[in-house]
């Protein structure tokens, strides 16, 4: 709640403001296989936002996506989704016209063609006739794949499926899009092709809430929770976490790193310099000057120089101490495989 | 519970089916390799007690007509296994469609694909020496239907609880085939040890095939169809409440 009350106001769309939010939870919380893959998860997703989740895989992504998507319950807490609550099985129907779901596994079948399975999509979501060939025609222009509509889907490349997946998810024109990692697996081209429907969608006022590991996806949202052990660690809008990281990240490559770190944080104890991954690291402002009288007062102790702008990685460092990338072998990581693959508990 | 869902998924169905040769083939093929090389090997070496006049390959052909069923059921169950794997299950359970509708799609999208390489196998009946009417025939026909949904609806019952299709396959081994085995479609009932015989008739897939050759060689079915309706309907409701019981509805 801390996070939530401290971040609320800012980056929020000014004319959404006061609005009734487009998801909204609070409390969540779900084990799995006695673990807690969530343990009390608070946030608010305005209408029109891009909302995502960042995190490293185990984090609880995948727990909380299912959850919004409807496969899941809270054991504890409630969500909601423009008002009506996930727990109400009986507006339940109602709210699923809302949402459009894009999976990380993808939910074309692969026998059909690019044409049948959105025919398929728009029959399940009581689309018909008319209505419907029209939009599926709009549909397939839209993404670019009107010249391969006639093909079996399992002949696409993996960037087309994508944009059948995302084009299958929004047909019945849904107020809320849910995507679950949705540029793990794309090459370069087909990423800059999402982030274009992205924006697309931003102008057409459609609220989109997605969960991701790469910090570059994390720069283009509106808004965004860092999720790590099943609790949000931190929330605001990309430039607002990184702004509390003050000034430049320095990384110093040399022969003796450990020694390194011990000298500097004998000189300059505010610095408190790391060891990751082979060098030294640590947050300074205006740490083009320093540096330069550092590399002077070691001679031959420092090899190499890199200051940056900070990230969201760097700011996902500080919160939790672990790197983003990083690749948690816990358990947690491999039950939530698990959980998404099958079906909710 | 939406009717245009499903249509749809019934559809799809009989869309995936027809696209995939090797299973149109498999579904056809390897009954009729049963049949031929077993019931022609088995006709010279005995005698069945109780039918004099039969040869085995002829008393072997319904049974090996619900065997044609009882593959075409198990294919289409693994199905709904191969549809969560693939992801394209997921898909459908977010949509605004009631379980009872993904249960009707899918089964009686499995049971018509079932029913008809059944009747397709019923077609050659003549060759096994059975003489079929048009009222025979269509008679056959409807029990077929009847029983297509009632094994396709046992498979999809367990496929959805089940996760891998290994898992479906000792489900196959341990439940369906003895299911078969015990059912008459191999051996007679009349003439097996007592405690077989006792099993036999606790074998709901007994009554199926009592009731096929009863409309065959026109004897009284009307029990036999009406137990094998039963279980049809109990497996159905099964499904319903398998799919419903401890998930997001």
């Amino acid at each position: 709640m801390v996070a939530l009350a401290a971040t609320s106001a800012d980056a929020r769309p000014a004319s959404a403001a006061g609005a009734e939010p487009a998801v909204e939870a609070a409390g969540v919380e779900f084990s799995y296989k006695g673990r807690k893959a969530l343990s009390g998860i608070d946030f608010r997703v305005a209408p029109g936002e891009i909302f995502g989740f960042l995190g490293p895989n185990g984090g609880g992504k995948t727990t909380l996506f299912r959850i919004l998507a409807t496969l899941a319950r809270p054991e504890r807490g409630t969500v909601r989704v423009f008002g009506s609550d996930l727990a109400d099985a009986a507006g339940l129907v109602r709210l699923r016209r809302d949402l459009g779901v894009v999976f990380q596994s993808p939910s074309l079948d692969l026998q059909l063609t690019v044409r049948e399975n959105l025919v398929h999509q728009g029959y399940l979501y009581g689309l018909r006739g008319a209505d419907l060939a029209a939009r599926v025609g709009k549909a397939l222009a839209r993404f670019g794949i009107a010249d391969r509509a006639g093909e079996r889907a399992k002949k696409l490349s993996g960037g087309l499926r994508r944009r059948a997946e995302i084009a299958k998810a929004l047909l019945h024109g849904p107020r809320l899009l849910l995507l679950d990692e949705p540029s793990t697996g794309l090459d370069p081209g087909a990423r800059r092709d999402l982030s274009r429907t992205l924006d697309g969608l931003r102008r057409e006022g459609v609220t989109v809430l997605l969960t991701t590991h790469f910090m570059e996806e994390g720069d283009r949202c509106d808004r965004l929770a860092l999720l790590d052990g099943g609790r949000i660690v931190a929330e605001g809008s990309p430039a607002a976490l990184k702004e509390e990281i003050g000034g430049d990240v320095v990384i110093l490559t040399g022969p003796d790193p450990e020694a390194l770190a011990r000298d500097l944080a004998a000189r300059y104890p505010e610095l408190s310099p790391a060891v990751r991954d082979g060098a030294v690291r640590f947050e300074r402002e205006r740490a083009h000057e320093f540096v330069a009288r550092l590399v002077e007062t070691l001679p031959g102790r420092i090899e190499a120089v890199s200051v940056a702008r900070p990230t969201l990685e760097d700011v996902f460092l500080r919160r939790t101490g672990r790197a983003l990338g990083a690749a948690d072998a816990e358990d947690a990581d491999g039950s939530e495989r698990e959980l998404a693959a099958g079906e909710s508990p | 519970m939406s009717p245009l869902a499903v249509l749809t998924l019934w559809r799809r169905e009989l869309q995936r089916f027809f696209r995939q040769p090797s299973r149109v083939a498999g579904a056809a093929g390897t009954p009729l390799v049963f049949w031929l090389f077993m019931g022609s090997g088995l006709s010279g070496s005995f005698r069945l007690p109780g039918a004099a006049g039969v040869s085995y390959l002829q008393f072997f052909f319904p049974g090996t007509i619900v065997l044609v069923l009882l593959f075409a059921a198990i294919f289409s169950t693994i199905s709904v296994i191969e549809d969560r794997h693939e992801g394209f299950l997921q898909g459908v359970l977010v949509a605004p469609v009631s379980r009872g509708a993904i249960v009707a799609g899918k089964v009686l999208g499995g049971a018509t694909l079932a029913w008809i390489q059944a009747v397709v196998f019923l077609a050659l009946a003549p060759l096994s020496g059975i003489h079929l009417t048009l009222r025979s025939a269509l008679e056959a026909a409807g029990v077929l239907a009847i029983l297509a949904v009632s094994l396709t609806a046992i498979g999809f019952g367990f496929a959805w609880k089940v996760d891998s299709v290994q898992g479906f396959h000792a489900v196959m081994n341990v439940v369906l085939l003895p299911m078969w085995l015990l059912s008459g479609a191999f051996f007679p009932l009349a003439g097996a040890p007592r405690w077989l015989a006792a099993l036999m008739r606790i074998d709901p897939l007994t009554y199926g095939v009592e009731a096929l050759r009863g409309v065959l060689y026109a004897a009284p079915v009307a029990a036999a169809v009406a137990i094998t309706a039963a279980v049809a309907l109990a497996a159905y409701a099964c499904d319903l409440a398998v799919t419903r019981g401890g998930r997001v509805d």
